[in-house]
């Protein structure tokens, strides 16, 4: 299964050397030209009937994760966060470190012995390999770490780790099979969560008319001791963007997916928080502006070691800007 | 079998207080295989007999005790969206649960997780404050309704953890406290084929040791050994645990030394180590409890106890983590430490 493959892959950002060949290797039969630039963005073209118009199409490859910056003279080894990670979910979990995958355990101070009394930070917590002297061959600084999440579907549930925005990626590769009357890009991005680094490049390499950015995003559906609107619900269909930190989406886009959505008889429904930003925030900034929409997958406890995501959003993304971007010509009469 | 992959199937099979029975049919088929009988009773603990030469009219025992339990969850309530609210059943460290994966055992085995709230969501402030238990809650993804056929209030969870190997010969998982102490049982019939030894030997895999310290209490009651040996984890170093409450990894088995012990037992075993150059520690603690040498040191009107705990790193976590030389060493010492016994030392055991 692609999402399998894509959400069990290392990627952390900065070093997303293994999950961009995985990629590679899947869209290569599917488009005209793959290519790479010097941040580590994969391009895929695939030509279409109007070679005057050129869509970009980005989810971003890379993840969160752990950067080591320290590796102690008794083999303990020290991080620092990538991305927005919350420190009270790293205890007791399980790491894979490095280009050798060393496994780790983010350990602690047991409970008898006064442990789990008070938030620990993350600079204070160690990864224990097993070693008892520094080794450069196990972890040394600047290697990155994954969590050590294994994915497992349970029917329509998916469970595993980086579908933040792995969602995003398998929504890509399966859009990259059909044709489309223009030229299209499909631009797996990296460090988008250092804040959406390859994006900004990608866009102005690619120059497109319309961007499409396909993310894994915050589902709220979830127990909250204040009743606050959920960010998205999962289940409930492809979340379509209007605004968030980092974009407000181009109108004409949104009313193309919701009219798409309507047609088709696709679930869809509204992300309803602003918060978090997507590699549109860069892209509609690019050269002379990019009308640009995000549409989401939503994701249940993303930048955690282990989210859910159900099978039929994922799909119901896959139709929705199918069928959406077969109607992009159309955008031209839209006000 | 190596000690790795018993170790292994040991960790992996649920054994929740109070629910033994799978990691009881694992224990079983294990200790099986070195022992002249074996049954499981009614109270969960799995106890195999291995029948010593001796030939007097009066049959001397010796029982070791290692608890088959492990600390778990249990859910109290399904939510309205099909979220399960749950407690603890044994001493769990709350911190170690946001973003952990999760098996419901309902009547049939559900993957969840214990939900935490992205950054995105959470309020100023909410990341420097501990989830307390009553907040936390189990994600399946299924509504209440499908939930219901399934799982019911009581229903255990398991926290999951894959049995990890990492470098050095350090081992990590779930339920290593005391899986370790039953690979030691296996471990130690195993080496008693190979040894001559008079006395017969009870190794007993224990329920509800994280409870109460049931199954120790009454299959010691129920046996009568003449000397008793809890064998148990001890807190392993690391970073920010302090050297005098530590043993660390890969140094030898902790030798219990104090008032729950008999002081002689806790000599022999330190003599022998000695003689036979096994690395050991001595772990020091005045305050009887933790252990099942806590019951049986006190069952019927009295048994001489000890104990040898496997140095362990991260204890009631899911990543519990220790070196496999210690186990075997622990194996080595106990099976040296029955084959010598004898009528002599157990005068010698009459007053302290």
């Amino acid at each position: 299964m692609l999402i399998e493959k894509l959400s069990n892959a290392f990627g952390v950002s900065g070093n997303e050397k293994e999950i961009r060949q995985i990629i590679k290797d899947e869209v290569t039969p599917l488009v005209d030209e793959v290519t790479t630039d010097s941040m580590g963005n994969l391009f895929a073209l695939k030509k279409g009937g109007d070679n005057s118009l050129k869509v970009m199409l980005s989810a971003h490859i890379d993840e969160v994760g752990l950067f080591i910056d320290q590796v102690e003279n008794n083999g303990f080894v020290r991080f620092k966060k990538i991305g927005g990670i919350d420190d009270r979910v790293l205890l007791s979990k399980k790491v894979y470190i490095g280009e050798n995958k060393t496994p780790g355990v983010i350990g602690l101070k047991p409970v008898h012995l006064g442990g789990g009394r008070g938030v620990v930070v993350s600079d204070d917590m160690f990864i224990d390999i097993g070693a008892s002297a520094k080794d450069d061959k196990l972890a040394k600084v600047g290697d990155t770490a994954v969590f050590a999440t294994k994915f497992v579907q349970s029917g329509d549930i998916l469970r595993g780790k980086a579908f933040d925005d792995r969602a995003g990626c398998a929504v890509l590769i399966e859009l990259l099979k059909n044709t489309y009357p223009f030229t299209i890009v499909g631009v797996f991005t990296v460090q988008e969560e250092l804040g959406l680094r390859g994006a900004t490049i990608a866009a102005y390499n690619v120059n497109p008319g319309y961007a499409f950015t396909l993310e894994g995003t915050t589902a709220g559906d979830t127990p909250m001791k204040r009743d606050v609107s959920p960010s998205t619900n999962m289940g409930a269909g492809p979340a379509i963007t209007v605004m968030d930190r980092s974009f407000i989406s181009d109108r004409r886009l949104v009313k193309l997916l919701e009219d798409t959505a309507k047609r088709e008889n696709i679930p869809y429904q509204f992300k309803r928080t602003i918060t978090g930003g997507t590699d549109s925030g860069a892209i509609h900034l690019s050269r002379g502006g990019v009308p640009s929409v995000t549409v989401s997958v939503p994701v249940r406890y993303i930048h955690s070691p282990v989210g859910l995501m159900n099978i039929n959003d994922l799909n119901n993304t896959i139709s929705l800007v199918s069928k959406a971007l077969q109607r992009i010509p159309k955008i031209k009469d839209m006000s | 079998m190596e000690i790795k992959e018993l170790l292994k199937e040991l960790t992996e099979a649920p054994g929740i207080s109070g629910y033994e029975m799978d990691a009881g049919q694992i224990a079983m088929k294990h200790l099986k295989q070195y022992s002249d009988e074996v049954e499981i009773d009614k109270l969960g603990s799995v106890i195999a007999l291995k029948r010593g030469d001796q030939t007097g009219e009066k049959r001397h025992s010796i029982m070791l005790a290692a608890h088959l339990d492990e600390i778990g969850l249990m859910v109290t309530k399904i939510e309205d969206g099909g979220f399960l609210r749950i407690t603890s059943v044994g001493g769990i460290d709350v911190t170690i649960l946001p973003g952990q994966a999760v098996t419901v055992l309902g009547k049939e085995a559900i993957k969840g997780v214990i939900g935490a709230k992205p950054p995105h969501l959470q309020e100023p402030g909410e990341s420097g404050r501990i989830i307390q238990m009553e907040d936390l809650y189990i994600d399946t993804g299924r509504k209440k309704e499908e939930l219901e056929d399934i799982v019911n209030v009581g229903t255990l969870v398991r926290i999951e953890s894959e049995f990890t190997e990492l470098s050095n010969g350090c081992v990590s998982s779930m339920a290593m406290d005391d899986r370790a102490g039953v690979a030691v049982l296996v471990e130690t019939l195993r080496r008693l084929k190979e040894r001559k030894h008079d006395w017969d030997v009870y190794a007993i895999a224990t329920s509800q040791e994280e409870v109460s310290g049931l199954g120790a209490r009454t299959t010691a009651f129920r046996l009568q050994p003449d000397i008793a040996i809890a064998i148990d984890v001890t807190f392993g170093d690391g970073p920010g645990i302090s050297e005098r409450k530590a043993y660390p990894l890969g140094k030898g088995p902790a030798i219990g030394l104090g008032p729950n012990f008999h002081p002689k037992i806790t000599q022999r075993f330190r003599d022998l180590a000695g003689e036979y150059e096994i690395p050991h520690q001595i772990e020091a603690d005045p305050y009887p409890g933790g252990t099942d040498a806590y019951s049986l040191q006190v069952s019927r009107a009295g048994i001489p106890t000890g104990l040898i705990s496997i140095p362990l790193r991260n204890m009631h976590s899911t990543v519990e983590t220790l070196k496999l030389d210690d186990i075997k060493r622990c194996a080595e010492l106990l099976s040296i430490f029955i084959a010598r016994l004898d009528s002599k030392f157990q005068e010698e055991l009459k007053c302290l």
